[in-house]
């Protein structure tokens, strides 16, 4: 049966993880790739880096980092951030990267989503979105939570898997750090929608959250989270283990 | 030395640093004459079979390939490379594979629920349906990674093991020195590299 994935985020900067993370035994490592192979030894099913350098000098450390990480971590990699062009997918799928996360690029030019599954297939391209309630409806925002779209969140998703998207990463703004749950509703909206993998992004602050993710939706295909793992306030094996116990397909 | 044969599809570079992780020496090469040098040879893939058998025919790397095989050399094909291996694919039209294994690749979408997904992205477990030197380091049940939307039909006589996708999908066959996976063993971790480890004919285990 298909397993449940767990995928941890790594934010990376100037060719380090942002802030550092105290992960297991090793403090306050900033070495993406040092990190994805602690985090593919504990259990983890997929990684994401996220790049949020700005300069062109970050980028190109960026790509020397994902090529590193490929040589020694061997479970799919999907990157976002500062994906504009077809350009950009070719640049990190030649490093490496399995899988490609749009988001504000896709917004600016919905076109990329088709033009990118067209090249590289579905299976590569991600659509991911910042998704937050305005006056009882799902927008999608951009620019690091910063600016309102417009754009209704559940048209917009349908959208980008009809234009190719293989796979959604849904990330709510409203539950995002908050560490008190993922956002159900919403995801229930969303996997609703669309029918290709769903990724559950925003909320997770415990086992216990991604238990009631998996149990509530069955829709919903992975969960993704961040700090609580970077801090060890929860340990991907000691999760999966308890999504086994709890009746969840897991990889173990 | 492991040819891998780059007949302009798909990124080879994760591939390639999967075989030099357990230490073997791996070529990404579309030269006929490193081909033929190689002591084995991988087919990838990724994207849609017309398009892919199409170029390995404009390359003439689907002849060379067939060749080597056909003299006995180990010859893996992983995703798109496993389907590209049997007669023939109903995905979008009809295509003409290379005929090194009997059946045909047909959508997964006949066989599987209506509900799920398609295609089936994640990790899954095997169903190892009889032994094969390609599986003499993992278990039964092991868990691989999967991103496929057809599947290979109608090859019972080399099907090696399943995975339960709603129904049996295939997930890997093997004729005599003729081998393919549906999953990514360069994307399924230990389990994965066991694999390669085992095609490559090493004694142990990573």
């Amino acid at each position: 049966m298909i397993t449940k994935r767990i995928i941890p985020c790594l934010d990376v900067k100037d060719g380090r993880v942002v802030k550092g993370v105290n992960f297991l035994n090793l403090k306050n490592v900033a070495s993406p790739v040092e990190l994805a192979e602690a985090y593919s030894q504990g259990g983890a099913d997929e990684l994401v880096f996220y790049d949020i350098t700005a300069s062109a000098e970050g980028r190109a450390l960026f790509t020397d980092i994902l090529a590193e990480t490929a040589r020694r971590v061997f479970i799919p990699l999907t990157v976002g951030g500062g994906i504009n062009t077809v350009n950009d997918f070719e640049r990190v799928l030649s490093c490496g990267a399995d899988k490609v996360s749009v988001n504000s690029g896709a917004i600016r030019d919905p076109g990329l989503i088709e033009r990118a599954a067209k090249l590289y297939g579905s299976q590569c391209v991600v659509l991911s979105a910042d998704i937050k309630r305005v006056d009882g409806a799902y927008r999608v925002f951009a620019k690091g939570f910063r600016e309102d779209t417009g754009l209704e969140a559940i048209s917009w998703l349908r959208r980008g898997v009809d234009m190719g998207a293989g796979e959604i990463v849904v990330n709510s703004i409203d539950t995002d750090g908050v560490k008190k749950g993922f956002d159900l509703e919403l995801l229930r909206e969303v996997t609703q929608a669309v029918n290709v993998p769903v990724i559950a992004s925003g909320g997770a602050g415990s086992i216990q959250d991604f238990i009631e993710l998996f149990k509530t939706l069955p829709g919903v295909d992975a969960g993704l989270a961040a700090s609580i793992f970077h801090y060890s306030e929860v340990s991907i094996m000691d999760l999966k283990k308890e999504m086994a116990l709890r009746g969840i397909p897991v990889r173990l | 030395m492991i040819a891998i044969v780059d007949y302009g599809v798909g990124n080879l570079f994760s591939l390639e640093c999967s075989f030099q992780a357990i230490g073997q020496r791996a070529v990404v090469t579309n030269d006929p004459e490193v081909i033929r040098a190689a002591d084995r040879l991988v087919l990838p893939g990724v994207g849609a079979f017309g398009d892919a058998a199409e170029k390995l025919k404009k390359t003439g790397l689907g002849e060379t390939v067939k060749r080597e095989a056909a003299g006995g050399k180990p010859l893996l094909g992983i995703c798109l490379g496993m389907q590209l291996l049997f007669e023939n694919s109903f995905e979008f039209g009809f295509h003409a594979g290379l005929g090194l294994l009997k059946g045909s690749v047909k959508p997964i979408s006949e066989v599987i629920p209506a509900f799920l997904k398609i295609p089936q992205i994640g990790w899954n477990a095997l169903s190892i349906l009889r032994p094969s030197p390609l599986f003499r380091f993992i278990r039964n049940g092991d868990y691989v990674y999967f991103v496929h939307s057809y599947h290979a039909a109608g090859c019972e006589d080399s099907l090696l093991a399943t995975c339960d996708y709603g129904a049996p999908l295939t997930a890997a066959v093997q004729k005599a020195n003729v081998f393919g996976c549906q999953f990514h063993p360069e994307k399924s971790g230990s389990v994965g590299l066991s694999i390669l480890r085992a095609f490559c004919g090493e004694e142990e285990a990573c």
